[in-house]
């Protein structure tokens, strides 16, 4: 992966820019200190291999000193094409491919196989009905008017019985799973045993021996559609109300920056929990940021690379496993011996950079103020007396954006943001909100916090291939202290679940008339 | 100085006779009073039985008759003038206390160190 992006953020901004204002043009071509994929990490560090000597100075770090004017004084590079792609979108795109072919073949598989045994279901009762009839015609008493209304009801409850199978089965599927939905097979072999000890029976029982009652066969056809619909009821309760009623409490954390959150779920197994969590990732968690992970690994990289461990026994000294023991806890004492200084400056880099960005944002909140003011909405009979310099939304954002995007731009890039956010979205964005008759402060509530992973562009959710990572069997249900992981590319998800306890409730009876008080004083009097 | 209820109270007191003063149209004693049996008894800081309803020294202003009398903060007043004190409500107390035509007052009062005292002096000398 190499660590120079060449994907810029305004890189199809850069065509339609030339007619704007100088301060609305921030194409950039390189990006020195972020990158938009957070795949690339710009601190380097090497470490020495501890069995070298004397070694020059090895600990080289990537420096993330902010310059914060180096976007205005760069030469604007326009021109580029909206369709330049990085090393990471093609691996990422190669691998979509190849993943979707393997599940597309798994999932079609499914439906078919689906569809058959539906045909199957549905087809049974009618056959049962229809083959006397085919079979045997002249021996078979005529139908009599309690069995022609048992036609209706066999007919209405297969209408039913289509529609509910349709609605619980055949909807499309939100997500796919690594291993097969235990409940659902457990239901198409129960349906399939069923249906074949009917038919069992029938063909045993009334096809060879030709029963002419026909009544009694449109009783068991009717028998047999009854009992479906049971069936469908117990797949209802095993497939969608038992898992409603909250069970477990999970508790969702992020390995990088360790947002935590907490869900209820009901009984679930573990690939269905992880489902569950993944679409409450998307609408709770805010957007993986990257760049503000930086200055904790400069961190570490400055931790690791104060000391260096010089070997003065000589290369005589042969077991690796001590030599390393012996090393590392000679560092870990050097470490704790020297005087630390890092707290001190974290103290100050927090203190100045709290204090920078609010002096951006107060900026930036009256530069949006201003500009909110040049906009006036028209009323209807304005538009028909001057019909002149009339604009409309998108026209109007493009006019009044360049007045405010010096301040957001600096505003963005200080709380390192701007890589999500590019021009073209901040535009639409600004014509929205003046569509919709919002104050500047709405517009800017987008940009002050970070929203939910789904709030962004597509090119944010670079995660879409998650791999769920388990001890237990992952069909296995979830239990009191069950832990799994959720991987993606750039972090991972740590899910621990506890059980919400048994909770036995007691009553106490209160007669309403047994509130009564009494005055207790304590009066101090001076004679 | 608990009581267990229909036992006697006994205590050893201390006989304090305190001449009022005469503060413009008033007659002062100098100290304030708290508790009382239609008194919280379990607010009162200086009770060591916190269902004590008795009557005690609350205050005793700096250079009054009580001070000089050795009237001290924390004092159970038992009897005034021969009014038992042990069994009033506060009201009753603040006026067997403060009845115009007395110039004097005399409490018998008690307080913990007066046990401490006499329980040490019975064992300096016992009895032969």
């Amino acid at each position: 992966m190499d660590t120079e992006s060449t994907y810029s953020g305004y890189s199809h901004y850069s065509g339609r820019s030339r007619g704007s204002h100088r301060h609305g043009e921030r194409s950039r071509d390189r990006h020195k200190s972020r990158s938009k994929d957070s795949r690339s990490e710009k601190s380097v560090t090497i470490n020495t291999p501890p069995a070298e000597p004397l070694l020059g100075d090895s600990a080289v770090r990537g420096e993330q000193v902010q310059d914060d004017n180096w976007g205005e004084t760069t030469t604007a590079v326009t021109g580029t094409s909206e369709h330049s792609l990085s090393q990471e979108d093609i691996v990422r795109i190669t691998k979509d491919l190849e993943d979707s072919v393997g599940l597309d073949c798994r999932r079609y598989l499914t439906r078919t196989l689906a569809v058959i045994l539906g045909l199957l279901v549905f087809l049974t009762p009618l056959a049962f009905l229809v083959l006397p009839h085919l079979l045997w015609p002249e021996k078979l008493q005529s139908c009599g008017t309690a069995c022609e209304g048992l036609f209706i009801s066999v007919a209405f409850k297969l209408l039913i019985l289509l529609l509910a199978v349709w609605a619980l089965f055949f909807r499309p599927a939100r997500a796919g799973l690594p291993r097969v939905f235990v409940f659902r097979v457990l239901l198409t072999v129960l349906v399939l045993l069923f249906v074949v000890s009917y038919w069992l029976f029938y063909s045993v029982r009334i096809l060879d021996s030709q029963d002419e009652n026909y009544q009694g066969i449109v009783q068991y056809a009717v028998s047999l559609v009854d009992a479906l619909l049971f069936i469908h009821y117990l797949a209802i309760v095993l497939l969608e109300l038992r898992q409603l009623q909250p069970c477990f409490s999970v508790c969702v954390t992020r390995s990088t920056d360790g947002e935590m959150r907490h869900y209820n779920l009901g009984q679930l197994s573990i690939q269905r929990a992880a489902l569950a969590i993944i679409e409450h990732y998307y609408c709770d968690f805010p957007i993986h940021n990257p760049a503000l992970l930086s200055a904790s690994k400069s961190r570490a990289a400055k931790h690791l690379a104060g000391l260096k461990v010089y070997n003065v026994d000589g290369p005589g000294n042969n077991a690796a496993a001590g030599l390393a023991h012996s090393q590392s806890r000679a560092m870990i004492a050097a470490a704790a011996r020297r005087r630390d200084t890092s707290h001190n400056e974290l103290y100050y880099e927090e203190a100045e950079h709290d204090r920078r960005v609010r002096k951006r944002r107060a900026r930036l909140v009256v530069a949006v103020e201003e500009a909110f003011t040049h906009i006036k909405r028209m009323q209807e009979e304005e538009q028909k007396k001057a019909p002149g310099e009339v604009m409309d939304p998108r026209e109007a954002a493009q006019a009044i954006f360049p007045s405010m995007a010096r301040a957001l731009q600096k505003y963005l890039r200080t709380t390192k943001q701007q890589h999500c956010h590019s021009m073209e979205s901040i535009q639409q964005h600004l014509a929205f909100c003046i569509t919709n008759n919002m104050t500047p402060k709405a517009f800017l509530e987008s940009y002050l916090s970070a929203g939910p992973t789904l709030q962004y562009s597509r090119d944010h959710w670079l995660a879409r291939q998650w791999t769920l990572i388990s001890e237990a069997s992952v069909t296995s249900g979830l239990k009191d202290g069950s832990i799994f992981l959720l991987k993606c590319v750039d972090f991972s998800l740590v899910v621990t679940s506890k059980k919400i306890p048994y909770i036995q409730m007691s009553e106490e009876y209160i007669d309403p008339k047994s509130h009564k008080f009494v005055l207790r004083l304590q009066s101090e009097t001076s004679v | 100085m608990s009581f267990i209820p229909g036992q006697p109270v006994t205590a050893v007191v201390q006989r304090i006779e305190i001449q009022k003063l005469r503060q413009g149209a008033n007659l002062i004693l100098g100290f304030s009073i708290g508790g009382g049996i239609d008194q919280d008894p379990g607010q009162n800081p200086f009770s060591e039985d916190k269902t004590d309803k008795g009557i005690y020294v609350t205050r005793v202003s700096p250079g009054g008759p009580a001070e000089a009398a050795d009237l001290r903060m924390g004092d159970k007043i038992m009897q005034v003038n021969g009014w038992d004190m042990t069994m009033v409500t506060h009201d009753q107390a603040r006026k067997k206390l403060t009845k115009k035509g007395e110039d004097v007052v005399r409490l018998l009062v008690t307080r913990k160190s007066l046990e401490q005292v006499v329980k040490q002096s019975m064992c300096n000398y016992p009895r032969p």
